[in-house]
């Protein structure tokens, strides 16, 4: 199911994605038709149980799909709209039709069918949307403040989702779709060394570009595999009994983050600031992402403090009492 | 490249458990300067110990003394003694590459004389690669094997052959044959069983920035092999040695080896502002490694040849396990650190340069991954 579902994500966003598209949504344009196409296969319900006109797939699911879109660097905010139709549908909701988006700082909030809102640990309200101040991310995605409009659902999620489901599921939204988008801007820097030639012959032949390049696949690779088990964890044992996994893919995302941007713009020079090319669409997200859900400061202190507080004896035996039986 | 996660099986929480209550005891009097040295750390009497209690050759068959227990057993084994930095020098070389090895290219003859003793703890191989001449360039190496009536002669020098002096034997990577004219340098090459109680055989110390006599020259003036000292096929010993090289990155002493100072530092840490996020930051780094050294242990344990997915591993882990000693250098003044935790790291930062020179340079790994990813 999967496989499948990654296989037609992927193909849809890959006709529908590129600078263009993304300049649009950027200018502040709603992508009508690839939303549509979205809904078509289901996608803002993958999260939401069959019974309730869901896909049924699970978080290790939805982290993979994440990653397709991030590749794409998100050309729709369908993610999102998944993570909230996910949790209303966990606290008893019914999912509606239309885009949902979360949080009063909410995702394309301009656009919003409705948000959701945890009004309380453990409580999830699903909102009209009201008013809102218009925001944005330096990915330039909306980010709008929100004053909620009339309640229209609420309900409480299951004890495993733990006091801040939302925040946590955030968390691990963004460093999936950092995973992705760290792959992309990889591959683009990948092709450009092979194709560019300075001083006769392709950049990519360079030993000093292969070694930054090579960091670079070291970071995806972390960052991927961080996230997978994060997403294996929250399935195995809710979100907040996965909270050290999705604080580690959440650090690791933002530490993988800078270190790509970084070098993917060192590698391309001059032109991959300039505003024709489509490198800076990934870039600006991977810079805004990683401060949203959290950001790997805040990840890494609540860790750290937990560690700090256990005393050295226990690192090892906690890290590896977490093994997924 | 991609990196599935690996399930540890059920019963690694109990063998998790022995271990650990075992290393409570036998590590009990160990100084800081052991737990540093941890995998470079020669002790054949422990060794010995954990070749009692069947923690050596796991893996392999019963017939040559192994226990037949999977893979993902072993890594449980070889995570615990890393983590609390035991001397386990004396058979980790035998364990990790030169005895599965001989298992895999051997003759059922080699097998049967080699491997129950490298199991008990009573055998230790020291690895043959480098040579004053070939570094990272391996291939360039010079020292030969002839065939003489009876075996084979070999001549040459092997360097920075670390516990050389204190090990039975070597699986040495020799020319048997010349480069072919304008051909790969790969062919022609072999690997050989070399006891090292042969004559002919010096084997000089070279004393290293610690002041202690780790590794050596192995010098080999005409040393006659029996016929039977040839491990696999004669002219595949570049292929043979390639499968070795990925065993000998594939573990999780790439990542582990200043997790001892770690554990030190958090008591000290405790009340130290900042401490928080760095600590963090590295327990993040250290889970995320640990998902992709099992990841390839799972790889291999599958039957695949994860080669670059173990030199990627391999890059990111040094990486980790030589800044750590540096980041808790930058939270703690060395006059607030226990004295304990003070000599590790003294030990360490001194180690932590090797860390990304053995088993493959850093630059030998990331070229490895540059080319994984096309650009070579």
């Amino acid at each position: 199911m999967r496989a499948i579902i990654l296989e037609q994500v992927d193909r849809l966003l890959a006709a529908n994605s590129g600078a263009p598209a993304l300049r649009r949504l950027e200018a502040g344009e709603w992508p009508e038709d690839l939303w549509e196409a979205l809904e078509g296969l289901g996608l803002p319900l993958l999260l939401v149980p069959e019974d309730l006109g869901g896909i049924g797939l699970g978080w290790a699911d939805a982290a993979a799909v994440w990653q397709v879109i991030g590749r794409y660097a998100a050309p729709a905010p369908v993610a999102e709209c998944m993570l909230a139709n996910g949790f209303a549908a966990a606290a008893g909701i019914e999912p509606r039709g239309g885009f949902t988006t979360f949080g009063l700082r909410a995702p394309f909030g301009r656009f919003a069918a409705q948000v959701l809102l945890e009004p309380a640990p453990g409580r999830i309200a699903l909102h009209a949307p009201g008013t809102h101040t218009p925001g944005a991310n330096i990915g330039r995605e909306p980010r709008d403040d929100i004053t909620p409009g009339a309640l229209l659902a609420e309900g409480a999620l299951p004890n495993s989702h733990g006091p801040r489901a939302l925040r946590l599921g955030h968390a691990l939204l963004r460093a999936a779709l950092i995973a992705g988008a760290v792959q992309h801007a990889l591959t683009l820097a990948v092709d450009w060394a092979n194709t560019r030639k300075q001083f006769g012959r392709a950049l990519g032949k360079f030993q000093a570009i292969q070694q930054q390049l090579a960091v670079v696949a070291s970071e995806a690779a972390a960052v991927s595999v961080a996230v997978a088990s994060a997403a294996q964890a929250v399935d195995a044992g809710g979100l907040e009994g996965a909270a050290f996994e999705i604080a580690c893919a959440k650090i690791i995302a933002g530490e993988a983050a800078q270190t790509t941007a970084a070098t993917v713009h060192q590698v391309f020079a001059a032109i991959g600031i300039t505003e024709d090319h489509e490198l800076h669409h990934t870039t600006r997200r991977l810079w805004s992402w990683r401060d949203e859900g959290g950001s790997e400061r805040a990840w890494a202190a609540e860790i750290g403090r937990a560690v700090l507080a256990q005393g050295g004896a226990a690192l090892w035996p906690n890290i590896t009492a977490r093994d997924i039986p | 490249m991609r990196f599935e996660h690996t399930k540890l099986p059920a019963s690694a929480i109990a063998l998790r458990a022995e271990l650990r209550s075992f290393l409570a005891e036998a590590g009990r009097d160990w100084t800081p300067a052991i737990r540093a040295r941890s995998w470079m750390g020669f002790d054949r009497e422990f060794s010995r110990e954990l070749g009692r209690r069947g923690w050596i050759g796991m893996v392999w068959p019963k017939a040559y003394g192994g226990h037949e227990r999977s893979g993902l057993e072993r890594v449980v084994v070889l995570e615990e003694l890393l983590a609390v930095g035991a001397p386990v020098a004396a058979h980790w070389i035998g364990d990790r590459q030169s005895g599965p090895l001989i298992l895999r290219r051997g003759t059922e003859e080699q097998r049967r004389r080699i491997l129950p003793g490298v199991a008990s703890g009573e055998l230790a191989f020291c690895i043959g690669l480098s040579e004053p001449e070939a570094g990272s360039d391996l291939a360039a190496l010079r020292t030969k094997a002839e065939r003489v009536p009876g075996g084979w002669k070999l001549n040459g020098r092997k360097i920075w052959t670390t516990n050389a002096h204190l090990s039975d034997w070597m699986i040495a990577l020799v020319r048997t044959s010349p480069a072919p004219e304008g051909g790969s340098r790969h062919a022609g090459l072999s690997q050989f069983l070399v006891d090292l109680r042969l004559s002919g055989i010096s084997i000089r110390p070279i004393r290293d920035l610690l002041g202690e006599e780790s590794f050596n020259e192995v010098t080999f003036d005409d040393v006659l092999l029996p016929e039977d000292a040839l491990l696999g096929q004669e002219g595949a010993g570049w292929a043979q040695a390639t499968e070795e090289l990925a065993l000998e990155r594939s573990g999780p002493e790439r990542y582990l080896s200043s997790l001892p100072a770690l554990t030190g530092a958090v008591d000290a840490l405790r009340d130290v502002p900042g401490a928080d996020v760095a600590v963090g930051r590295m327990v993040a780094r250290l889970n995320t490694l640990r998902g992709m050294s099992l990841s390839v242990v799972g790889m291999l344990e599958a039957g695949e040849a994860p080669a670059r997915e173990a030199a990627l591993v391999k890059d990111a882990g040094n990486d980790f396990e030589q800044r750590l000693p540096e980041q808790i250098r930058a939270l703690l003044e060395p006059e607030d650190m226990p004295e304990d935790l003070r000599s590790l790291l003294a030990d360490l930062t001194q180690l932590a340069p090797t860390f990304s020179l053995r088993g493959g340079t850093r630059e030998i790994l990331r070229g490895i991954i540059a080319r994984e990813l096309g650009l070579r």
